[in-house]
């Protein structure tokens, strides 16, 4: 059946939204949300509801709602507070839906809510910020965010958040209780004797593999992991790649071994594309080989960088996949990455994407 | 009497149906916030914080001076909330 691909596009200025029957013709509509600042936009696979959420440097924290494909827009904020005497939050950072219904949200500075009323009004999962490490969390360069979500996508009770930079965190009682999960992940910026602490490490992107959700994989500001285990334990998978320093990563839609990066040539070279030219690696054996796809992206003075969230498949078959870069050009693949193409080059600083797959 | 109250421009689109100017029953800043409120479901959430606080990139004149939360509200006067500079 053909099949109408929607992208999410979250930017410095607002959401925006291109649509396309082929994934070869795109159109491109937006912005969106008042031209806010959208961090993380998702759909709802069920319903198409898109949630957008960020926030305005005025106007404070907003999950955005729209249930008709973005022509009309809702905003709450209502109970995304810590209390008074708490810091105010900022910003919505990223949003996930769980196998239950409920909708989850990530802030700066970092902590969880959820919302059992599709967005309507949020309550604070504590046991995150009750943490005992959590007095020590230092903040990223963007800030204390909780920018990656998980949630089992049969047991709502089973849950994982990546925190720059504090690591990565998993409950498994719905998030009462949470223990750090940074096993064999690096914090190079450390002593040398602390290098593998239990917490403290900057997390760049944490994603899980299509039908097998203890296989986890993350982009670490200090390499890239995988984990057969939930996160209790992480192997590098860096061997084969052009540097060990990259924020984005993707998991395909239905092979649980093959993994897309985008990295970077590192934390104090630049944090550009490697060489100036643009590559998506792909994996297809779980991180252990590695292969450049570079055909129709940039080969000359790419002075480009891609943000954590801003790399992403659709779930079509073969897969579609795209990244936006921080200078606001959007790439799209109908082929797993064998082909590329920029389908919208001016947009503004890219933060996330996100797609939608809709029967037509 | 009432108080004037005139909104920032950039948060009437956040609000159908919201005036740029109007007025209200409000002895303090507070309580004009509680008035929006009770008006508009969620504006209170967008020109204050948690602290509680008016938001960091908001102002509020009072008959032309900055005020703040617990800032009175005389009879006929003048509230102006304005987004500050901000932003890039």
């Amino acid at each position: 059946m053909a099949q109408q691909t929607m992208l999410l596009i979250g930017t410095r200025k607002g959401l925006f939204i291109a649509d396309s029957a082929n994934r070869s013709d795109w159109a491109l509509r937006g912005p969106y949300c008042e031209t806010w600042p959208v961090n993380h936009a998702i759909a709802d696979p069920k319903t198409g509801t898109i949630y957008a959420g960020g926030g305005n440097e005025w106007f404070g924290p907003a999950v955005w709602k729209s249930t008709d494909q973005g022509k009309s827009w809702t905003h709450s904020s209502a109970g995304l507070s810590y209390g008074e005497g708490e810091p105010p939050i900022k910003a919505v950072w990223s949003l996930a839906l769980g196998p239950d219904g409920a909708l989850y949200a990530g802030v700066d500075p970092a902590g969880l809510f959820r919302s059992t009323d599709g967005g309507e009004s949020w309550e604070h999962v504590p046991g995150l910020r009750d943490h005992p490490t959590r007095p020590h969390w230092m903040p990223g360069g963007a800030g204390l965010i909780l920018h990656s979500l998980l949630v089992h996508p049969e047991d709502p009770n089973r849950l994982w958040v990546g925190i720059s930079s504090a690591g990565v965190f998993y409950s498994g009682d719905g998030g009462k209780s949470w223990e750090p999960r940074n096993k064999g992940t690096r914090a190079d910026y450390n002593p040398e004797d602390q290098r593998y602490p239990e917490f403290g490490q900057c997390v760049h992107s944490l994603v899980m593999a299509a039908g097998a959700p203890d296989i986890l994989y993350q982009q670490n500001h200090c390499g890239m992991y995988r984990s057969e285990d939930g996160g209790q334990s992480w192997t590098s998978i860096e061997q084969g790649l052009p540097s060990s320093f990259g924020f984005p990563a993707a998991a395909h839609p239905r092979e649980t071994g093959t993994l897309f990066l985008l990295p970077l040539n590192g934390d104090i070279a630049g944090r550009y594309v490697p060489d100036a030219k643009v590559a998506v690696y792909r994996s297809r054996d779980g991180g252990r080989n590695w292969q450049a796809l570079r055909a129709g992206l940039p080969q000359e003075n790419a002075f480009v960088g891609v943000l954590r969230q801003a790399l992403t498949t659709d779930r079509q078959s073969p897969a579609g996949i795209y990244f936006g870069t921080s200078g606001g050009q959007l790439y799209a693949s109908p082929d797993e990455g064998e082909n590329w193409r920029c389908v919208a080059p001016h947009l503004p600083v890219i933060v996330s994407l996100e797609t939608l797959s809709l029967d037509g | 009497m009432p108080v004037h109250v005139t909104l920032p421009a950039a948060l009437l689109p956040l609000f159908p149906g919201a005036p740029r100017e109007l007025e209200l029953e409000a002895a303090t800043v507070a309580e004009a916030m509680d008035a929006l409120e009770a008006r508009w479901p969620g504006m209170r959430d967008r020109l204050c914080d948690s602290s509680p606080a008016i938001r960091r990139h908001i102002n509020v004149f009072v008959e032309g001076r900055r005020g703040a939360l617990e800032t009175a509200l005389p009879p006929g006067s003048r509230l102006f909330i304005i987004t500050a500079i901000s932003g890039g």
